[in-house]
């Protein structure tokens, strides 16, 4: 139970992932979670509007039951499967992060100074959540995929728009933790 | 009952995802400062383990639940839309520390703010949908 209960390795976790990838693909469908985004402006009609969003939503419901799945997945990890083990951090991240000032580096899934009712109450913590979220749901439609859809099932099965795509993600990682999350906090 | 086997994997997804802390925020910020192995770890493994199923599934021609062979679509040839497309994407994963998995699988663990983070991005993904013909791709 230990084992359960801990944080997973990474080489646990990864082959975990590609499971996800392959039982979905013995299902006839592909692991691309963005693509709910989509689904969800369709079904709330954005197909009036633009053409773009005009897809059977129906034929991807399958993947809507997904998404509910996952919430359900993170509340029992959460809940039952948990101790109060924190992320095995890089002591110079936490050291980085505090300067930073975050308090607590690691000891929750995701920052306070973020996610916290305070925070989200906040002018600049509601600018970081949805500044965050726009940016997520246009690049990744732009690019046709995120990290399911291009890092793991497009590099798995080799196809080069996939590999410019996650470059493509890296850099735009590369700057925003390096450059651009300094002057924001 | 045919959505029950989706409901499945979506949670056993999200177990995953939470339990090796690729939904944690800090992991991210880590990755992105090149300071742990652990992001880079799952991701290689994912891959590595992805590719091995692929090639056994194509060798042994096997079949997938609805009789087909087991395949991967293949993404349109291009440049501007990855490379641009991935930088905004990457811009926002590392602000906000999550990308469309963990976004909801956090709403389950009981950041309900990332409710938020969703809606701005049902809207970013209209604004894509509205541009869609005027930008490169």
């Amino acid at each position: 139970m230990e084992y359960i209960l801990n944080p997973w390795p990474w080489y646990i976790s990864g082959p975990l992932i590609a499971f996800v990838m392959a039982v979905l693909l013995y299902f006839g469908k592909t692991f691309a979670m963005s693509s709910n985004l989509a689904t969800m402006c369709s079904m709330a009609g954005a197909g009036k509007f633009f053409a773009f969003f005009k897809a059977d939503w129906k034929e991807k419901k399958w993947n809507l039951i997904v998404v509910l799945g996952a919430v359900f997945g993170g509340f029992i990890a959460k809940n039952f499967l948990s101790n109060d083990t924190g992320a095995n951090l890089n002591k110079k991240t936490i050291l980085e992060l505090k300067e930073l000032g975050l308090i607590n580096p690691g000891k929750t899934l995701v920052p306070n100074e973020i996610y916290g009712f305070d925070a989200m109450m906040s002018t600049h913590g509601l600018a970081i959540l949805v500044v965050g979220g726009l940016l997520v749901g246009f690049g990744t439609r732009y690019a046709g995929g995120c990290t399911s859809g291009h890092a793991i099932t497009g590099l798995s099965s080799l196809q080069k728009p996939s590999l410019i795509a996650v470059i493509g993600f890296f850099i735009g990682g590369l700057l925003m933790t390096n450059f651009i999350l300094p002057y924001i906090f | 009952m045919k959505y029950l086997k989706f409901l499945l994997v979506g949670m056993f997804f999200g177990i995953v995802l939470v339990k090796s802390e690729a939904v944690s925020w800090y992991r991210i910020y880590e990755m992105f400062r090149f300071q742990s192995f652990h992001m880079y770890g799952i991701i290689s493994t994912a891959i590595l383990s992805g590719l091995l199923f692929l090639k056994i599934s194509k060798k042994r021609n096997l079949k997938s639940l609805i009789g087909i062979e087991i395949y991967v679509p293949k993404k349109e040839n291009g440049f501007v839309r990855y490379i641009i497309g991935g930088i905004i994407f990457g811009l926002g994963w590392a602000l906000i520390g999550a990308c469309p998995g963990p976004m909801y699988i956090l709403v389950g663990t009981g950041i309900y703010s990332m409710i938020i983070v969703i809606l701005a991005a049902l809207i970013g993904t209209l604004i894509y949908g509205a541009l869609k013909e005027k930008l490169p791709h």
